[in-house]
């Protein structure tokens, strides 16, 4: 049951980071977890750090910079922002 | 993959610019005729894009000060202040400084990068916090990275964003400080420090100010936007440079902290490198005493801002909103922007072009920099060439809806 709503949570994370995506992506591929937000969005760093930084406002976290080169994918995005939520 | 593979959209966003028919990564001024005018493709050319803004690099003070320097002490140090000696130009720099700043310590580094560098990433520890502007200068951001602190960023110039975030880590222990420059070196903005301030003091953090663009720019004696604002007491830190409008190179950090001296020990872009040569100790402490002893150089650069600013203001260009030595020309499109640029050097006038991601918004400018030694009479030539292109390229007069549209 625990992991149902954690799924659920991280889920509902990851489609609202889709969408907030648009904005900053460069490309049309669809975006899915195993998306490469540099490769497949062509987002460059700058983009990276707008959209964290507007992702921190949308959920009420902090996510540091320093995590920004660990971030590949956007499922690791939402992870990270379902960590922070949980931290938080 | 090759060593160089993963340059390849640098390399190729790089090849597209230089369609524009110059290269404004490479520019090449063959002599320096004068503070204000280069030889630049055989061209004697204005230079509107030095950040030199005292116009101080032809001073006859500070050109004697440092030959005298090299007299004394030689062409180079060889070695870091503290593993081969400071001499005692390095002691008289800084104890200038602290006494320009009214505060007890200063330490001088070898760029204004370092300073940077240095003094941030030593300052923040593993369990501190960096809250820095989203528009920070490229050192500020390598010294997140070369530290350990944790990193947040806030939107530009917004003190409220700035007590947002800070909230959020109001139940983190560490030590909070907050990083802002006084002038911002693309858009020309000031840092809203006052409001700045008083965030810090209500989340008991520190503040730290590069007043790299606005030292010798700003405030009644020229010591920045923290004079400018009367909030000295309450800046913890300041970081600044002597390659603008000391008009040489080198980096300082001045603080009131008691134990500021141990940084000299634990900071590692001061530690291990060079120190400054005799020659820029001695040009730059000139500098700042003739930046002390003749305040009609601010004055002579603040008229030429206006000179300049209301000029392409009224020829129908978009600016950055606030005036000073940094005007920001706002043109929509890179690839024309670079095609402006490279009309305007065939005309004799050298300005930057500063394109997305080192600009804010992914704007490109063309950035111009105002110059305490340019006459009235280049600065209007830099106005006739900028409309004369702008028209051309349908910038301005006509194509005057395309910027407003793009707005």
């Amino acid at each position: 049951m625990v992991e149902a709503q954690q799924q659920s949570s991280l889920e509902s994370i990851f489609a609202e980071i889709a969408l907030m995506m648009d904005r900053f992506r460069k490309s049309d591929a669809p975006i899915t977890m195993d998306t490469d937000i540099a490769q497949d969005l062509n987002m460059d760093s700058l983009a990276v750090m707008d959209l964290m930084m507007e992702l921190e406002d949308k959920f009420d976290v902090s996510i540091p910079l320093n995590m920004v080169p660990e971030i590949v994918t956007v499922g690791q995005l939402a992870q990270t922002v379902y960590d922070s939520k949980k931290v938080a | 993959m090759g060593l160089f593979d993963r340059f390849k959209s640098v390399s190729d966003a790089y090849t597209n610019l230089k369609t524009c028919g110059g290269d404004p990564f490479g520019v090449k001024m063959e002599r320096v005729l004068s503070t204000t005018e280069a030889l630049i493709e055989g061209r004697p050319t204005i230079l509107c894009g030095t950040n030199n803004y005292l116009g101080l690099t032809f001073d006859a003070d500070c050109m004697n000060a440092a030959q005298q320097a090299i007299t004394d002490f030689g062409t180079g140090t060889t070695g870091s202040r503290i593993a081969n000696g400071s001499y005692g130009c390095h002691k008289a720099l800084e104890q200038d400084l602290a006494d320009f700043y009214g505060k007890k310590h200063c330490m001088v580094f070898t760029t204004g990068y370092q300073a940077n560098l240095g003094a941030i990433s030593t300052l923040a520890g593993p369990n501190d916090f960096l809250i820095i502007d989203a528009d920070s200068h490229a050192s500020i951001y390598d010294a997140c990275r070369l530290g350990s602190a944790t990193v947040i960023r806030f939107k530009h110039n917004d003190p409220a964003d700035l007590d947002k975030r800070l909230s959020r880590i109001a139940n983190e222990p560490g030590n909070k400080i907050i990083v802002v420059e006084g002038i911002y070196s693309m858009l020309g903005d000031h840092a809203p420090l006052k409001e700045f301030v008083e965030v810090k003091k209500k989340h008991g953090a520190y503040l730290l100010v590069d007043e790299a663009h606005s030292m010798g720019v700003l405030g009644a004696t020229g010591r920045g936007l923290l004079e400018h604002d009367g909030v000295d007491a309450d800046v913890d830190f300041v970081t600044g440079t002597f390659s603008k409008s000391m008009g040489a190179i080198g980096g300082y950090l001045v603080s009131d902290h008691p134990d500021f001296d141990i940084l000299r020990v634990a900071c590692r872009p001061y530690m291990f490198t060079a120190s400054l040569p005799p020659s820029i100790v001695g040009s730059v402490r000139q500098a700042l005493a003739t930046l002390r002893a003749k305040p009609e150089l601010m004055k002579k650069l603040w008229s030429n801002v206006d000179t300049l600013y209301d000029g392409l203001k009224a020829a129908g260009f978009k600016l950055g909103q606030q005036k000073g030595p940094v005007v920001a020309v706002y043109l929509t499109d890179p690839k024309l922007a670079g095609v402006a640029w490279h009309m305007l050097l065939q005309r004799g006038v050298y300005v930057n072009l500063a394109l997305p991601p080192a600009t804010p918004s992914g704007t490109a400018l063309l950035r111009c920099s105002v110059c305490a030694a340019h006459s009235t009479e280049q600065l209007q030539k830099v106005v006739d060439a900028l409309t004369a292109v702008g028209e051309e390229l349908g910038l301005i007069g006509g194509g005057n809806l395309r910027v407003a549209a793009a707005e």
